[in-house]
């Protein structure tokens, strides 16, 4: 092997790598523009539109209740809802979105609870759709509000204290610092789109370095010069995995941007209204990088090895998109809940770094998996290398008719 | 010096099976002269080519060009042909400049040689004028003087030539035929295929015809002439390739 030629070629191959515009695409735009647009971006246009609708006064109607004037009486005194007459097609309004909700009560309601018999009250909305929830729970909530007074009128005619009904509170209570709960909430996606972007860094480079040379006729060209197919396989690879690590580091650095304007701007708050501050410290975004570079090497040797077989850049996008799905399965199972780092699930490709990346990004480090991962990923990557250099031999594949 | 020994190339074709490419080829080039390889379309020329230019390696046989292996020492063999076809294209993000250079470097040439060689080259080809030009900016007759350049870079004694002409408008056509002449000039060993008569009888100073494979005749055109009796080039290549296909067809 010589690692003078091997240069060579890499320096050229840089060239034109910096003069493509869909590797600037690829490779620095998307990663540097992509995260910000999705994390400020959606996030900022998320609190807007929940705000919207947390603004607006959902339009609610009232079924049955004739019997019941004193719960009517209540209901329609809330500012927050806006009562609207009956109609028969209540359902479709609701499913047409003239109407947010609907409550039924039931027929001798009020009686029914001056003697003691239990009655169900109905919410009708429109499931998944935010602003009709938003309508059926400010009903839930004038409801319970509403029963909780009746029990204490009840309680109160029969001289009993309220806590008769609660003899003990029950409280959740978060004890991990606030790092580790957003590197929980927020690691496996980092890992996930850091691995996604290694692919797609790598994937226009390893086309253009060897079915794109086919198709634009220069294979034979470099063929015919003295430099061995070993040292001009190195240079390329060298290359592809260079633009794979380009687009790896562009998107922890964008991420990392996108997640310090995020915490300034209070955008990001937790079940518990508690700011989920991402610290991405260096020694996790070294750690990330670290896993990811197997990775990437990996993602450039198998990428380059299959688009060789096809004969033009067309062709090796059509296979190499089916390895988009290989690639993006394991990456999108280790968000899945429960999903967790295992010795078995430590040799799978992928899904072992994008596990490991969470464990990372929440600020836990189990070394010996850390180790596992890392050797198995090389090992993995040394033989796709090894097969890209089998392949760049055979003339059968480079000369495909 | 280009010395052919046998050379057989089979290919396997899904559909069609066992396909000999070139089927055990003989033959000898000279240092100063033009061998010419004639043969239709799938006679085996650019397969012949590509295997003495160690693109491809032969399945049985072998070749030496300049005292190396094609199957021993393919490296040492590249470092001393310039291989020049339609199918050998330029990089289109590259200069002309920085491509000729690329395979200077690729060839072993140290900075200053490099510089020297290629500042003579482009002014020999008069391609001063576009040396800063991305090879997708070039015209076509631009093209065949950057790969002109390209395969003169490292002065390599044997050029290897197939159908370079194949497809060019006639002037850019006769700057290719003039850079073949001017290397057997220089004293190197010419190899070209073609299908066109009238090049092989402007150019070459021996000329073999090949058929499905095989190396049917050799010689000077004078030679060929007195053999085949006939005086017309494209005559007496339909004759050989004839005869053999009559032969076959009984």
């Amino acid at each position: 092997m010589n690692l003078n030629a091997a240069g060579i070629v890499y320096r050229k191959e840089f060239t034109e790598w910096v003069r493509d515009r869909r590797t600037l695409i690829s490779t620095v735009l998307v990663p540097l523009f992509l995260f910000p647009l999705m994390m400020v971006g959606f996030s900022a246009l998320a609190v807007v539109m929940v705000g919207k609708a947390e603004k607006e006064t959902p339009k609610v109607m009232i079924l049955g209740g004739e019997d019941s004037p004193q719960l009517i009486a209540s209901i329609k005194k809330l500012d927050s809802l806006e009562i609207v007459p009956y109609a028969a097609n209540w359902k479709d309004e609701i499913s047409n979105k003239d109407i947010r909700a609907a409550v039924e009560i039931p027929k001798g309601f009020e009686k029914s609870l001056e003697t003691g018999q239990s009655e169900t009250v109905k919410i009708y909305f429109y499931d998944g759709e935010m602003k009709s929830s938003f309508g059926a729970n400010r009903l839930e909530k004038f409801l319970k509000d509403y029963r909780d007074t009746v029990v204490k009128d009840r309680l109160a005619a029969k001289n009993l204290p309220a806590s008769v009904l609660s003899p003990f509170a029950i409280k959740q209570e978060n004890v991990a610092p606030p790092e580790k709960v957003s590197g929980a909430t927020f690691g496996s996606f980092i890992g996930y789109t850091v691995i996604i972007l290694c692919m797609t860094g790598a994937m226009y480079p390893a086309i253009d370095l060897t079915a794109g040379e086919k198709e634009r006729g220069t294979m034979e060209t470099i063929l015919s010069s003295p430099i061995s197919r070993m040292d001009l396989v190195l240079g390329k690879f060298l290359l592809v995995f260079s633009a794979s690590l380009a687009t790896a580091i562009l998107s922890v650095i964008s991420m990392g941007t996108s997640f310090a304007i995020l915490g300034r701007t209070n955008l990001m708050n937790s079940s518990g209204g508690q700011t989920l501050a991402l610290n991405l410290g260096l020694l996790s975004v070294v750690s990330v990088f670290v896993m990811a570079l197997p990775l990437a090497f990996l993602f450039s040797a198998v990428l380059m090895t299959i688009a060789l077989f096809a004969k033009s850049y067309k062709e090796a996008q059509s296979y190499l998109t089916p390895m988009t799905f290989v690639i993006v399965i394991p990456a999108v199972a280790s968000i899945m809940p429960g999903v967790e780092l295992t010795p078995k699930l430590a040799l799978i490709p992928v899904l072992n770094t994008s596990l490991v990346c969470k464990e990372i990004i929440s600020g836990t480090y189990h070394w010996d998996s850390i180790a596992l991962i890392f050797a198995s990923t090389c090992i993995y990557a040394a033989a796709a290398l090894f097969l890209a250099f089998k392949t760049f031999q055979r003339e059968s594949v480079l000369f495909r008719s | 010096m280009i010395e052919a020994r046998g050379l057989s190339k089979r290919f396997q074709d899904k559909k069609r099976g066992e396909i000999r490419a070139v089927d055990g080829v003989s033959f000898r080039c000279e240092p100063g002269r033009i061998y010419g390889l004639l043969g239709a379309n799938g006679a085996g020329k650019t397969t012949t080519l590509r295997i003495l230019a160690t693109i491809l390696e032969p399945t049985d046989g072998t070749a030496v060009v300049c005292g190396y292996d094609v199957v021993e020492q393919p490296e040492k063999v590249r470092a001393n042909v310039g291989f020049l076809s339609t199918a050998t294209a330029l990089y289109p993000r590259l200069t002309a400049q920085e491509l000729v250079e690329y395979f200077g470097r690729l060839n072993g040439l140290d900075e200053a040689t490099l510089k020297k060689r290629v500042d003579d080259i482009f002014s020999r080809l008069d391609m001063n004028g576009f040396r800063d030009r991305r090879c997708d900016k070039l015209s076509t007759g631009m093209k065949q003087k950057t790969s002109i350049a390209r395969t003169l870079v490292h002065d390599p004694p044997v050029m290897i030539f197939d159908e370079p002409t194949l497809g060019l408008d006639i002037m850019t056509a006769r700057t290719i035929t003039t850079f073949i002449r001017e290397c057997r000039d220089r004293g190197k060993t010419v190899i070209f295929s073609t299908h066109i008569m009238s090049e092989v009888e402007k150019l070459c100073d021996v000329i073999g015809i090949i058929h499905d494979g095989n190396l049917l005749t050799e010689g000077t055109l004078a030679q060929l002439r007195e053999r085949h009796a006939e005086q017309d080039l494209e005559e007496i290549f339909v004759k050989v390739v004839g005869t053999v296909q009559s032969k076959a067809e009984a």
